[in-house]
């Protein structure tokens, strides 16, 4: 029942194969035996997910099940707050932190009757792309355990990918998804910005953040992001848009389709392996019946440096929360700034300190023009692209990332890391949406991901060429070797 | 005390009034005061980790229809931002606020000051979050610790800047005043200074008196009252000038007014407390106000007390004591206004002045207050008073009845008619009846006929008294005078 | 280039209380960090409208209802340190 995806759960659960407990108990019991190699997870709420399971259970038996997550065994990345249950963001600073309200993803993720079995690790408040600068400890890949899951969101990933959920959600600031999707050979969906509610979710940067799910297969993404997109009245940046059923859009396929390769996205030291894999799916794409144009996205390349003022600033801003006063780490002091700068200095990591000091210092007196508003009408340029070509394609196919999983602390330097999202943060800056989905594998054996970019509120049409593109191939029957 | 002769002396007020909201300005909690500390709160207004802001659309509305109370221009795009700066009663420790595109800009308020009026103008208006309260254990200096309540943390504040208009001291307590009556005026705000619901900061300067480049200006926090407004600024006037006088400069400082002890004294000096670091706040949407929005908000918005004490003037040719006693508050305009509107059969000219005489010595002498409360618990409504004023007009009952009969009225609520009716106070006025009246006082008192006859016309009065005896007071005193006089002239005939 | 001053400036901005260490390789970091992001300065966005947001959304507000607020004891019991129903944090010496 491991590595089983969830619409298939859900078909056993009804004929009576098997038994939300059942499966639940299982996870739980392969979390106690795999976790502490992989360390998806900082928290497990074993109890509750087994109530959670036996509820599910009772709907089952009486024919009443809350639709296709109704006892699907899940992990929330852990800035997902979670009423009465700790949420951490990854962070020294929130280590005793427990909300007493539920983020709108988990309110609606309970109400489909979905198990959550527990919370997975991030780098710390979702800055870094490795997982390995979480508070706590560094999360590896299941595919090799010397190498990074990807991250932001690497724990739900891992998990995911080691069978230690059936599903799992994160966030995508910059790639946050799709990056360790793509490490650790998932399927990951950033959703339109305003596609999913924010309320809830620990804040990076509030302009750019989006929750979406991590699955074994498009269907599955297609059946979880179905159960939280929509409108919420909570988050005035959330669009009023009704949401299509993902999932009976499926099989449509992409013959017909018109699909954008951007020339910016095959760029020098790029892995030969990535590549070849990529323009490999792409020709998977053609004879399925899509047709091939290059289109230009020049302003990709300023992306990356936009991102890294855009996000530092918001970021600066919604972590001043963080200073002893209401909840969380609180470091003594004999006044108040003392106890508020030794709280932070003490609560942060290297990298949280870096960028909060970056994005300070951008939003500060006399730097504002150069560098956020200058970033922003970056921001503008790099929308107008987008827009321009998706006025001749339906959608946009490249690498999820210029390379495979890297080794733990192989990329000491900051702008080294930064370098890994270049191929992702452009979604992020413009709104859109993006999956990535597996598309083979690098001679060493590691997972290489296909991104797929569409429209503005275009997920049904992107995840119809994910899924045209995994029903022709054979990479989602493949699972890490893990004992 | 006043500015040595030759410095001028250029104010500016910020003033941040609450709105008159249900809720909070980004999430539902209530506004009320005087709940138990941190009774009122949610993750919202506690900025707790992923939570988010909703704009309160009655808080738009408020500061929208002040804004055109001002004669602002209302900006057709406006957005939030975000103010960082850290203190402990800041729960996120950036306030939702406007920055670059406020609400409204370029407006005027009036205030009178000696007799003469000046327009002071108004720089912008804008919206804004509040934070919690902090007390201290002890005093600030020697306090070891500080407490926080996060009730009042995101209830919407309206922040309004004058322009360097104010030219003294009085004029800013008169400008603030002003300000109060048309918040009240407009229901937006409840004035209320002692529970916080208005506050002032000043921005003072001193120049050399025929100077046109303004003066470094010190901003002084914690007025909260119209006598601080004016005592911190009287004694900052005269801080700066000695500090002038010395040839020392003026730091540019926030200072604390210190109310106890009569003085300012400085607080954020630093430069870097004032590095706000402002952008867009990307958890809300920009605000587009159409001119539509803008016209139903205008629409609505009631007459200001100056315009309508000079309406009342030339309208109803009122004294300007009265139309300014009933234009303090916008409820008693109403009202008065509301009994002059019921019908009046004999009414003339002199009916407006009628009626202010009422509301202005009767009303005014038994309501608790003007103020809306007042006027919407009277237990006499406009019409009632309308009433009453109808049986003295069409000669039911006498003014000197009228006056016991509105004491009743408010003691019972019940309308004139049904208390002269039950009371028997009606004024006999029949004139067959009357007649019967004073033909059987005459028959009774043949000495006093006999004396008329003979010339001696003080027989009338006797005559006239024993009549409005018999009638207990209630006859009409004019009517009794003409049967007597035709009655008489016949027996002389 | 920012320089040490800078850099204090900005920790004490954003209260992080840095080690000397710290402080000098936040310089060094920031600097090398700054001097990428100063390629920004060679887009041409002569004209260009900047963007907040990704969604074209305006005017998203709320009714001014009541809601129920969180029960207070839930509400402070996240509080590193109380006195009764209130916050407590160290003593304000002003700046
Ligand atoms: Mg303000
Ligand atoms: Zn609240």
């Amino acid at each position: 029942m491991i590595h089983q995806p969830i619409h298939t759960l859900a078909d056993a659960y009804r004929r009576g194969d098997l038994t939300p407990t059942a499966v639940a108990e299982a996870y739980l019991a392969r979390i106690d035996a795999l976790d502490r190699r992989v360390r998806a997870y900082l928290t497990i709420v074993r109890e509750q997910a087994l109530a959670a399971a036996r509820e599910s259970e009772r709907r089952w038996r009486a024919g009443t099940p809350r639709g296709p997550l109704d006892g699907a065994p899940i992990a929330l990345k852990d800035v997902l707050c979670t009423r009465g249950v700790r949420t951490t963001a990854g962070s020294k600073i929130l280590d005793t932190f427990v909300p007493p309200y539920d983020a709108t993803v988990v309110e609606r993720l309970r109400a489909a009757g979905a198990v959550i079995l527990g919370k997975t690790n991030l780098d710390e408040f979702a800055m870094g792309s490795s997982t390995e600068h979480s508070g706590f400890h560094p999360t590896r890949n299941p595919w090799d355990l010397t190498r990074v899951p990807g991250g932001s969101s690497g724990g739900s990933a891992a998990a995911v990918a080691a069978g230690m959920a059936a599903g799992g959600f994160g966030t995508d600031t910059g790639g946050s998804i799709r990056q360790p999707a793509a490490f650790c050979g998932v399927v990951g969906m950033k959703p339109t910005y305003g596609r999913v509610s924010r309320y809830g979710v620990v804040a990076l940067a509030s302009s750019l953040d989006q929750v979406g799910p991590f699955a074994q297969d498009v269907t599955d993404a297609a059946h979880l992001l179905g159960a939280v997109a929509g409108h919420d009245r909570r988050d005035a940046t959330s669009i009023p848009a009704p949401v299509p059923d993902y999932a009976a859009e499926l099989a449509k396929g992409v013959a017909g389709l018109t699909l954008g390769l951007p020339d910016e996205y095959f760029i020098d030291g790029m892995d030969p392996d990535v590549e070849r894999a990529v323009r490999a799916a792409i020709e998977v794409l053609k004879g399925l019946g899509a047709r091939v144009e290059s289109v230009s996205l020049p302003t990709t390349r300023h992306a990356l440096a936009a991102y890294y003022v855009i996000l530092p600033a918001e970021a600066s801003s919604n972590l001043a929360r963080y200073d002893g006063v209401k909840f969380g780490l609180r470091v003594s002091a004999h006044d108040l700034v003392g106890m508020e700068s030794r709280t932070r200095a003490a609560g942060f990591g290297a990298e949280v300190k870096r960028r909060i000091m970056l994005g300070t210092y951008a939003l500060s007196a006399g730097y504002y023009d150069a560098y956020y508003g200058k970033a922003q009408s970056v921001r503008t340029l790099v929308r107008r692209e987008f827009a321009a070509a998706f006025a001749r394609v339906d959608l946009i196919v490249a690498p999820t990332t210029p390379n495979v999983a890297f080794k733990l602390g192989e990329k000491e330097d900051p702008l080294s890391m930064y370098l890994n999202d270049v191929f992702t943060i452009p979604g992020n800056l413009s709104g859109i949406t993006g999956v990535s989905v597996p598309c083979g594998f690098s001679v060493s054996g590691l997972p290489i991901g296909l991104q797929i970019l569409g429209r503005p509120l275009d997920e049904a049409r992107v995840l119809r060429a994910a899924y045209a593109y995994e029903q022709a191939t054979s990479w989602r029957g493949r699972r890490p070797d893990l004992p | 005390m006043s500015a040595p002769a030759h410095y001028e002396v250029v104010i500016g007020l910020e003033v941040h009034a609450q709105l008159l909201t249900r809720s909070k300005m980004f999430c539902g909690c209530p506004t009320t005061f005087g709940a138990a500390p941190n009774s009122q709160t949610c993750p919202v207004c506690q900025g707790m980790p992923g939570v988010l802001p909703v704009v309160n659309k009655k808080a738009i509305e408020l500061a929208m229809r002040t804004a055109l109370a001002f004669g602002c221009r209302v900006n057709p795009a406006c957005r939030f931002a975000r103010k960082h700066y850290y203190y402990p009663d800041m729960p996120k420790n950036y306030q939702i606020s406007q920055y670059e595109e406020p609400l409204a800009e370029e407006g005027r308020l009036e205030i009178d000051i000696d007799g003469a009026s000046r327009t002071i103008g108004i720089q912008r208006l804008h919206l804004e979050e509040d934070v919690g309260k902090l007390v201290h254990e002890g005093t600030l200096e020697t306090a070891q610790a500080s407490l926080v309540d996060f009730n009042r943390s995101g209830v919407p504040l309206m922040e309004t800047v004058s322009k360097p208009d104010l030219r003294s001291p009085e004029e800013a307590a008169a400008y603030l005043k002003a300000f109060r009556a048309v918040l009240v005026f407009l229901g937006v705000c409840d004035g209320n200074m002692e529970e916080g619901s208005l506050r002032c900061d000043a921005n003072v300067s001193l120049r050399p008196r025929g100077s046109t480049t303004l003066g470094t200006k010190v901003e002084i926090k914690n007025l909260n009252s119209f006598r601080n407004v004016q005592r911190a600024l009287e004694f900052e006037v005269k801080r700066q000038a000695q500090a002038l006088d010395a040839g020392e400069g003026i730091r540019q400082e926030t200072r604390l007014w210190e109310a106890d002890r009569g003085y300012t004294r400085s607080m954020r000096s630093k430069e870097y407390a004032h590095d706000y670091r402002y952008f867009p706040e990307p958890d809300l949407v920009p605000l587009r106000i159409d001119s539509r929005w803008v016209d139903e908000i205008q629409a609505a918005l009631p007459e200001l007390p100056r315009a309508r004490r000079q309406r009342f003037v030339a309208q109803y040719g009122l004294p300007g004591y009265d139309a300014d006693v009933l234009t303090q508050s916008r409820a008693l305009g109403d009202y008065y206004e509301a009994v002059l509107r019921e019908p009046a059969p004999s009414a003339g000219a002199d009916r407006p002045k009628i009626v202010s005489n009422w509301v202005m010595s009767e009303l005014l002498r038994v309501l608790p207050g003007d103020d809306e409360r007042a006027i919407a618990t009277s237990p006499i409504p406009p019409r009632h008073l309308a009433g009453l004023l109808r049986l003295i007009d069409d000669g039911t009952i006498s003014g000197k009845i009228a006056k016991d009969v509105f004491q009743k009225m408010f003691d019972s609520r019940e309308d004139a008619a049904t208390i002269v009716g039950r009371e028997g106070l009606t004024q006999v006025a029949d004139e067959t009846a009357l007649g019967a009246i004073v033909d059987s006082v005459m028959a009774a008192n043949p000495k006093a006929i006999d004396d008329f006859k003979r010339g001696k016309t003080v027989a009338k009065k006797s005559l006239f008294g024993q009549v409005m005896k018999a009638t207990g007071g209630k006859a009409n005193p004019t009517l009794v005078d003409r049967l007597l006089e035709d009655k008489l002239a016949k027996i002389q005939r | 280039m920012i320089d040490r001053k800078d850099v204090e400036h900005v920790a004490r901005l954003t209260r992080l209380a840095l080690t000397e260490e710290e402080l000098e390789r936040m310089r060094e970091q920031l600097n090398s960090i700054l001097t990428h992001l100063d390629t920004l300065r060679g887009v041409d966005t002569e004209g260009v409208e900047p963007t907040a947001h990704a969604v074209d959304l305006v005017n998203v507000m709320r009714e001014d209802e009541v809601e129920p607020c969180l029960p207070q004891d839930s509400m402070l019991a996240n509080a590193p340190d109380r006195s009764g129903e209130l916050f407590r944090v160290p003593r304000i010496i002003e700046e």
